[in-house]
């Protein structure tokens, strides 16, 4: 097997560690290594596209996924995908959308892989609608410490199903994944887009549109006052009829980041002229246009290496959700505090989630989103940890997959099922041989 | 629609470029070692819309073997537009250089399995009036260099070998492409650190498909290699043979 070193971190470049990276060519050759090796001797995570934004793939032994990446079959007739987990969500875009199938649920980025986004069961911008990434997979393979694989799903094993979708890699790794597609009529997608002036009022017209297929706003979480909250809310529908530029695969990515800027760059006074602008440049209220799927849903791809704007101490994202009956008034401390602290976020995100599923550590559960970047500072971790206590206070919790320093005791009092997850483990020998620097600061 | 012919289809940069044609609906033939692999990679490729894949296995170092294989494909394909060769090794230079019988398999995959099956196609499209033969040889072969020259001088004699060719097939409307990639980020070169001159093989595949496709007599890929060795080729020899390189 392919063995290497080299340092390895996630999105966010915080923290970063030296690691042995293993290549495997197929799943024989993984699965081989399992049985052939003792089972104590191997501790560490597999890695697809090192997209989660903290430490959830980081471990001193790392299993490279991304060669696993051969398709297996597809049904034309009812959209099912078989196909190896390393391939990203990106590739299978590129091959099935302009043939007319999608994904039902895609992530802020394509640059994921299968097996990443069932480790971290992604949501969407239609999480209202249409759940998680695992809502729509029919079944997947798993690879488990002994080297066997077995099949998993709702029907199957489907303890270790549960404890696999939003398990962080934590049972084993997923060889390969048969997916339900859907169909649409077009690449493309008509947005609109809807000023508001507030938070309130930002809450009031995600609930009037809630039949949107995909929503998302984006919020101004440097203004103050009167306009704390104030946000452009996307909704999105994909077009129900091809047009001319059917064929157009939406081309790839036109900007890259070539090397770390200075952090100095990203402050308080250039994010909030940020902030302004891009509040400002939304178009007429009401407005709608036609966007080709890349666009609308992976606008971020489009600069390549965008992490390294935030310099070379890297950043942290900070996702929580919490339930309606609190998520108002939650959001308003959280944004009131950081900007007393006078910290900002470009990319402020808030969203509404659906129902709750079954599995184990899957983050989303009804209520309300938001999502923040801060770079990272020496009094951002304070900051960050007066922000858990807001988040447990209202009855919230943190997205594992943004995460990169929240404590063990966050963690178990917001993800109730930690037990039930660590006892499934423990079934399937996991424990002790898949771990990751996240879930040995998490105690699972 | 186009039928190819690729051999040594298991190799990195080959599977990236199979997979870029069967998304035009290309009809493939595959020839290589490793039978699940090749059943794996004939899944796939259908899956990405080729309009059909066979395969058949091969070891190049089988000389009394290829002629056969070669009839195999003709016959499923019905005529080839594109040959693809992609196999080949790359020795431990400090090994190899003191051990002759390793040298002589190392000349046998890199150069002597390659111009034996050049010569069955060069027949086979010289009947059909039609056709392009794309080689992988290496930046390696533009100048002997002490730290990598078994690998070099068996990539330089298949460049070599395809300029006459190219020539020679040229009144049959037959093209030969000399493909010489730089440093590229696979299996084999798995013990070498990587730096930023590395390449990706999916980039490299792009890069191939483009250059065929506008019909180019050599390839450097990525294509700053080209200037890359035009200054390596220009340093006299006398301060050369002292250079570590």
């Amino acid at each position: 097997m392919i063995k290497h070193t080299d340092k390895i971190s996630g999105w966010g470049r915080y923290p970063s560690m030296q690691a042995t990276i293993l290549s495997p060519r197929n799943t024989a050759e993984l699965s081989n290594h399992f049985k052939n090796t003792a089972a104590e001797s191997f501790q560490g995570i597999s890695r697809g596209l090192g997209r989660s934004y903290g430490d959830s793939s980081l471990a001193k032994n790392v299993i490279q996924t991304r060669h696993l990446d051969n398709f297996i079959s597809f049904d034309d007739k009812d959209g099912v995908l078989c196909c190896n987990a390393g391939i990203s969500l990106g590739t299978i875009l590129d091959n099935f959308a302009t043939r007319g199938w999608f994904l039902p649920v895609v992530p802020g980025t394509r640059f994921v892989t299968v097996g990443g986004a069932i480790a971290s069961d992604v949501h969407g911008k239609n999480h209202h609608l249409d759940g998680c990434f695992s809502r729509h997979i029919v079944s997947l393979r798993l690879l488990l410490a002994s080297g066997d694989v077995i099949n998993c799903s709702e029907s199957e094993n489907s303890d270790i199903y549960h404890a696999t979708c939003g398990g962080m890699g934590l049972t084993g790794v997923v060889t390969d994944a048969t997916l339900q597609l859907r169909r649409i009529s077009s690449a493309f997608v008509n947005q609109q887009s809807i000023k508001t002036h507030n938070l309130q009022e930002c809450f009031d017209q995600i609930e009037a549109h809630n039949s949107a297929h995909y929503s998302v706003a984006w919020l101004d979480c440097m203004a103050q006052g009167e306009e704390l909250g104030r946000a452009l809310l996307f909704l999105g529908e994909h077009c129900p009829d091809a047009g001319r530029d059917e064929r157009s695969k939406g081309g790839n990515t036109a900007l890259n980041v070539p090397f770390t800027t200075p952090a100095m760059l990203l402050n308080r006074y250039s994010m909030r002229l940020f902030n302004r602008l891009y509040y400002k440049a939304a178009g007429q209220p009401g407005s709608s246009s036609r966007i080709h799927y890349k666009k609308y849903f992976f606008p971020l791809d489009s600069i390549s290496n965008w992490n390294r704007l935030y310099g070379s101490r890297g950043f942290v994202q900070y996702q929580f959700v919490l339930p309606p009956e609190t998520a108002y008034q939650g959001i308003h401390e959280v944004l009131s505090r950081i900007t007393a602290a006078g910290k900002g976020s470009f990319l402020s995100v808030l969203k509404k989630f659906g129902e709750t599923n079954a599995n184990l550590l899957s983050f989303p559960t009804a209520g309300y989103t938001l999502t923040l970047d801060f770079k990272y500072e020496a009094d951002l971790l304070p900051l960050l940890a007066h922000l858990d206590a807001i988040v447990l206070q209202y009855g919230g919790r943190l997205y594992l997959a943004k995460d990169a320093r929240m404590s063990e005791t966050v963690f178990k009092n917001s993800y109730p099922r930690w037990q039930e997850f660590a006892t499934v483990r423990e079934k399937i020998g996991a424990t002790g041989v898949f771990t990751s620097l996240q879930s040995q600061r998490l105690g699972i | 629609m186009q039928t190819i012919l690729i051999i040594g289809a298991n190799s990195a940069i080959a599977k990236a470029l199979a997979r870029i044609y069967a998304e035009r609906q290309d009809r493939i033939y595959l020839l290589a070692r490793n039978e699940t692999a090749l059943q794996e990679q004939k899944k796939d490729l259908e899956v990405r819309g080729a309009g059909s894949v066979d395969f058949a296995l091969l070891d190049v170092n089988d000389f009394e073997l290829h002629q056969q294989a070669i009839a195999q494909a003709v016959q499923t394909l019905g005529k080839i537009d594109l040959v693809l060769i992609c196999h080949g090794s790359l020795p431990d230079q400090t090994r190899a250089e003191h051990d002759f019988e390793q040298i002589q398999h190392e000349f046998n995959t890199n150069a002597l399995s390659v111009i034996s099956l050049l010569t069955i196609l060069s027949e086979q499209m010289i009947k059909q009036e039609h056709g392009c033969l794309a080689v992988i040889t290496s930046v390696a072969g533009d100048r002997g260099r002490q730290s990598n020259y078994i690998y070099g001088s068996a990539k330089s004699a298949v460049s070599h070998y395809l300029a006459g060719l190219r020539g020679a097939l040229h009144p049959h409307h037959v093209h030969v492409i000399d493909i010489k990639p730089g440093f590229v980020d696979t299996p084999m070169t798995q013990n070498i650190k990587k730096g930023f001159l590395w390449a990706q093989p999916e980039a490299v595949a792009q890069s191939i498909v483009k250059g065929i496709s506008a019909g180019r007599n050599t390839i450097y890929v990525p294509g700053f290699w080209r200037y890359i060795m035009l200054i390596i080729g220009s340093i006299p020899e006398a301060l050369f043979k002292r250079l570590k390189l």
